[in-house]
């Protein structure tokens, strides 16, 4: 069933951020991993490597298809999550436990200003 | 659902991997009603068929289908079809529904005494494939299927729906596709599911097909290749009467093949698509025209054409993925074998 934990902060793009101290971590939603199908594939940046807000930062590729992320927030990735590059398939067996990126960001507006879970809900059933 | 050459199909049911391990394990059904058909009866069919495809109608029985590739007189093809003989004054011509109006155009302007037929809005046909797929059609048929071997039809009735019984598909399972009139399709696809058999998308198709190395029009074969550079040069056979475009291969064959269609593995991370760069010593030699990552054989593996020189097995390029060489290997093909 679809799951949307309240806690978390969303894109339009079906990306998930939460604060981890003053970092944030990265992951694709529910309805990311169930809309590609099954996950075969993910590419991530190096730790180091800068990233910007609305602006890819890696690839997701499910069987048929090969899907850009996009950064929720701009920063520098602090950890990248080798157990998902490893096993992708792990982004469809649980989307929130199998996190991408940790991200130290530059600019903590840019948190604020992703969307909560009752909207981002509301924006996926209004595409339906 | 998505548009395929006009007609709504389903990706996926359940999803591509499961549909995918489904036809490799049991069996799926995919409803393949896009399909087109075309027919050739009368005196004189077999030999008006045989001179528009590569393969031979006269070395086949009655009963028997060949895969065929419908060439231009260039050599290149105008589509791949499964050509099936049910006597020497009747022929029917499955063809891709993408090229099936210009596939009748061509027939019809190169057919000089038996015109063919459109009868592509007349059938309906569900692939039904897989390891349990004999028994499960076996089941809902009063007649003996056992003498039917691979690329041989029978026709007669499946849950009561008169059918072209035809033991081939797409997919490297054993199986059926059925081809039935369009009014009956639905009984015939729930008399199936209700015997056990799930449905399977094109996403599975597609899986599937790569894994065998089976072409795909569009992608791995089209009017800028022939069967020869696309290895396909077992479905031509020169030794037969005239057919169109054989000048043009026994010219390509006198001159020598300049690129191949070869199966190739990525040896580092990655999945080739279709359209990506392959690259010798960072110069573009080729391109990918089917990739994924292999459900059953858990790599990701490409087909592509490439310079003859780098087509034996063992061969070493990169494919070019997001601006990045990826390193690949030719390998033996189909990819998936039976264990």
């Amino acid at each position: 069933m679809s799951n949307y934990p309240n806690e978390l902060k969303y894109t339009k793009d079906h990306e998930w951020a939460k604060k981890a101290g003053s970092n944030v971590v990265v992951g694709v939603t529910f309805h990311a991993q169930d809309a590609l199908g099954a996950v075969v594939y993910v590419e991530l940046p190096k730790v180091g490597a800068t990233v910007k807000a609305h602006e890819s930062f890696g690839v997701i590729e499910s069987t048929k298809a090969v899907s850009e992320l996009f950064a929720p927030i701009s920063g520098k990735v602090t950890k990248i999550n080798d157990a998902v590059v490893n096993n992708p398939g792990s982004v469809n067996d649980d989307p929130y436990a199998s996190w991408l990126i940790e991200v130290e960001p530059t600019n903590a507006a840019e948190f604020d200003a992703l969307l909560d879970q009752p909207t981002y809900v509301k924006s996926l059933e209004a595409a339906h | 659902m998505v548009d395929f050459a006009g007609w709504d199909m389903p990706v996926q049911y359940s999803g591509v991997v499961q549909e995918h391990e489904l036809v490799r394990t049991g069996v799926g059904l995919f409803d393949v009603s896009h399909m087109g058909e075309i027919e050739f009866k009368g005196p004189g069919a077999l030999e008006e068929a045989n001179r528009l495809i590569t393969n031979d109608l006269s070395k086949a029985a009655d009963g028997q289908a060949v895969y065929a590739g419908l060439l231009n007189e260039k050599g290149t093809f105008v589509d791949d079809v499964v050509a099936y003989r049910f006597s020497p004054e009747h022929i029917f011509i499955c063809v891709n529904a993408s090229n099936a109006d210009k596939d009748f155009a061509w027939m019809s302007q190169n057919a000089k005494k038996v015109k063919p037929v459109n009868r592509s809005d007349d059938y309906a046909q569900i692939a039904v494939q897989g390891p349990k797929a004999f028994a499960l059609v076996q089941s809902l048929c009063g007649k003996s299927l056992e003498g039917v071997g691979t690329y041989r039809f029978t026709t007669g009735e499946v849950a009561g729906v008169p059918c072209i019984i035809s033991r081939t598909g797409y997919t490297g399972e054993d199986g059926f596709e059925l081809y039935c009139p369009p009014d009956k399709a639905e009984a015939l696809w729930f008399a199936l599911m209700d015997k056990g058999a799930l449905p399977a998308g094109l996403g599975a198709r597609d899986s599937l097909r790569t894994e065998m190395k089976y072409a795909l029009y569009g992608n791995d074969i089209d009017d800028a290749h022939t069967p020869l550079e696309a290895g396909l040069g077992w479905i031509v056979k020169m030794d037969k009467a005239d057919f169109i475009g054989k000048a043009a291969l026994e010219a390509q064959k006198a001159a020598g093949i300049p690129r191949k269609l070869v199966g190739f593995e990525l040896t580092e991370p990655g999945i080739p698509r279709s359209h990506y760069a392959i690259l010798k010593d960072g110069q573009k030699v080729g391109e990918v025209t089917s990739g994924t990552m292999g459900p059953s054989i858990k790599k990701a593996v490409g087909i592509g054409y490439v310079p003859t020189a780098l087509a034996a097995e063992g061969s070493t390029f990169h494919v070019e993925i997001r601006g990045r060489p990826v390193a690949a290997r030719v390998v033996k093909t189909p990819f998936y074998k039976k264990a």
